[in-house]
């Protein structure tokens, strides 16, 4: 299976089971094209040659010369023969064994406040509360988390932990005193921690920041790009917009980390079609991990993504991708989360193909402990899976979430993006069809678009 | 070769060898919450 396209004066062609990408001339991108229409196999490449290659030749012959077509033709065989062009999918039974294995337990999102200060519009937790009430995790509670992480995780040594919400830093005695109490088990256990923290930057203070930039792997920072899309979408509960207050700290923090290991984060929605401007608005106040992504809405919210604004957000991503690469290129770089794209050290493909883990490796942690395939399922007593005091108790939903993988989804099986997305997002595909085997399919047309400008950017910086 | 460059990328059926050590990061703890995105990730066994 390959998948071609055209982006930005480049004709590339990745050939999706091997991961291998190639940056063809017209002629060998028209000689594919050809092939593809055929609809026959690999082997047939070489036997049907004759008759294959006259029939292209007639069709091309005021573009290319006979010589050109019988190069072209000989280069892209070489590829077959090399195994990085039309090669074979072999990876099923592999991922279905790997599945099979033990189950452990490496990362919780804590939900250490079910609570915010401020109450932005597409809040998928309710302003924090999550289908439920206000509650703030405890300590003990949080102990407990850790403890039942360290004990399910086997021999797994990277353990993370986000500290999420809510807003977390409305219990930030609670974060302090778990961060020193991982640190604690950690030694004792042979792990390490990664903790890492979702804010709103409200609260944030000095004191804060200089923890959180000793103790946190990573940080995100929620913040939707130029001021008044901000204030829109993330007013505090008078209305009043938060962006005066949060950028500077955000600036502070992000400077004080030197610039790595965090994300400035923002959410674009319908009333902001046009993001590039906010994510150039970003890297212009000085950041450089900018992620910004499109919301994830039910159909009849006003902010939702229709699908009628799809052909604009393809060109915003395409227009993002060419000033990202002129940025690069004047040494003022910055990296766009959704456009990362690690081609030569990238996850293997067990880790691409088995989907995001969650209600198996991934937990997300109630306030009073209960236990959720992940935090887009908080609040869903169908998925409550137990707690930390008592561990896994529906097994029936861990074997759920354990068999999906790409291979279970049919709207993977021809998709080009499956090893970039591992199948997407298992909440939005059951929030959107009822089912965790089906797809999202305007983020699947996002996620699409998104790896064909990260492979081009990739392109780009190459020559 | 004259008309195809190649990019260097990892060889996916290679990693099937001695893949799978789960040490990498958890999509979601990432950035996105939202998306599912493993791509962008480092793994962290290059052996």
């Amino acid at each position: 299976m390959i998948h071609q396209y055209r982006n930005n004066g480049y004709n590339i062609v990745l050939d999706v089971n091997s991961g291998a990408v190639h940056i063809v001339d017209n002629m060998v991108y028209d000689l594919l094209e050809e092939w593809e229409k055929e609809e026959k196999d690999k082997q047939a490449f070489l036997s049907d040659k004759d008759c294959f290659l006259d029939k292209f030749k007639r069709k091309y012959t005021q573009q290319y010369t006979d010589m050109e077509i019988k190069e072209a033709y000989n280069e892209v065989k070489k590829l077959m023969e090399e195994e990085i062009l039309y090669s074979e999918d072999e990876y099923e039974d592999y991922i279905k064994q790997f599945k099979n294995r033990e189950t452990v337990v490496k990362a919780l999102c804590l939900h250490i406040a079910h609570d915010c200060n401020l109450a932005c519009r597409y809040c998928f937790a309710e302003e924090g509360e999550y289908h439920g009430h206000r509650e703030l995790m405890s300590y003990e509670v949080g102990k407990k988390a850790l403890d039942f992480l360290i004990r399910n995780s086997a021999n797994r040594r990277n353990l993370e932990v986000d500290f999420f919400g809510g807003e977390p830093l409305m219990n930030w005695q609670v974060v302090k005193d778990l961060v020193a109490y991982g640190r604690q088990m950690e030694k004792m256990h042979n792990k390490k921690f990664r903790f890492t923290l979702t804010t709103n930057g409200v609260l944030l203070n000095d004191e804060m920041m200089d923890f959180i930039n000793k103790e946190m792997s990573n940080v995100v920072l929620s913040v939707d790009g130029r001021k008044s899309v901000h204030d829109h979408m993330r007013p505090f509960r008078s209305g009043k917009g938060s962006y005066d207050l949060i950028i500077p700290k955000f600036q502070k923090l992000a400077d004080e980390r030197d610039q790595t290991n965090y994300y400035v984060r923002g959410t674009f929605t319908h009333n902001n079609l046009d993001f590039t401007n906010d994510v150039m608005h970003l890297s212009e106040l000085g950041f450089q991990q900018i992620s910004v992504e499109p919301v994830v809405a039910a159909e009849e919210e006003p902010y939702a993504i229709k699908e009628e604004d799809l052909p604009l957000l393809f060109k915003q991503y395409d227009e993002l991708a060419k000033k990202i690469i002129a940025k690069n290129k004047e040494g003022k770089g910055f990296n766009f989360f959704h456009f990362m794209i690690d081609l030569s050290g990238g996850p293997c493909v067990a880790k691409r193909l088995s989907g995001c883990g969650s209600g198996t490796e991934y937990l997300a942690v109630t306030p009073w402990g209960d236990l959720y395939p992940c935090h887009q399922f908080v609040g869903d007593e169908e998925f409550l899976m137990g707690n930390v005091f008592n561990g896994i108790v529906r097994e029936d939903i861990r074997e759920q979430f354990k068999k999906c993988n790409v291979y279970e989804k049919p709207k993977c099986k021809d998709c080009f993006a499956k090893f970039y997305c591992s199948g997407g997002c298992l909440a939005n595909s059951y929030h959107f069809h009822g089912s965790i085997l089906d797809c999202y399919d305007r983020g699947c047309e996002l996620q699409r678009k998104r790896v064909e400008c990260a492979i081009m950017i990739k392109a780009a910086l190459a020559e | 070769m004259k008309h195809i460059k190649t990019l260097h990328t990892r060889d996916l059926k290679e990693s099937m060898k001695k893949g799978g050590c789960g040490e990498c990061q958890t999509s979601c703890q990432s950035a996105c919450k939202t998306s599912c995105t493993v791509g962008n990730q480092s793994c962290e066994n290059k052996k």
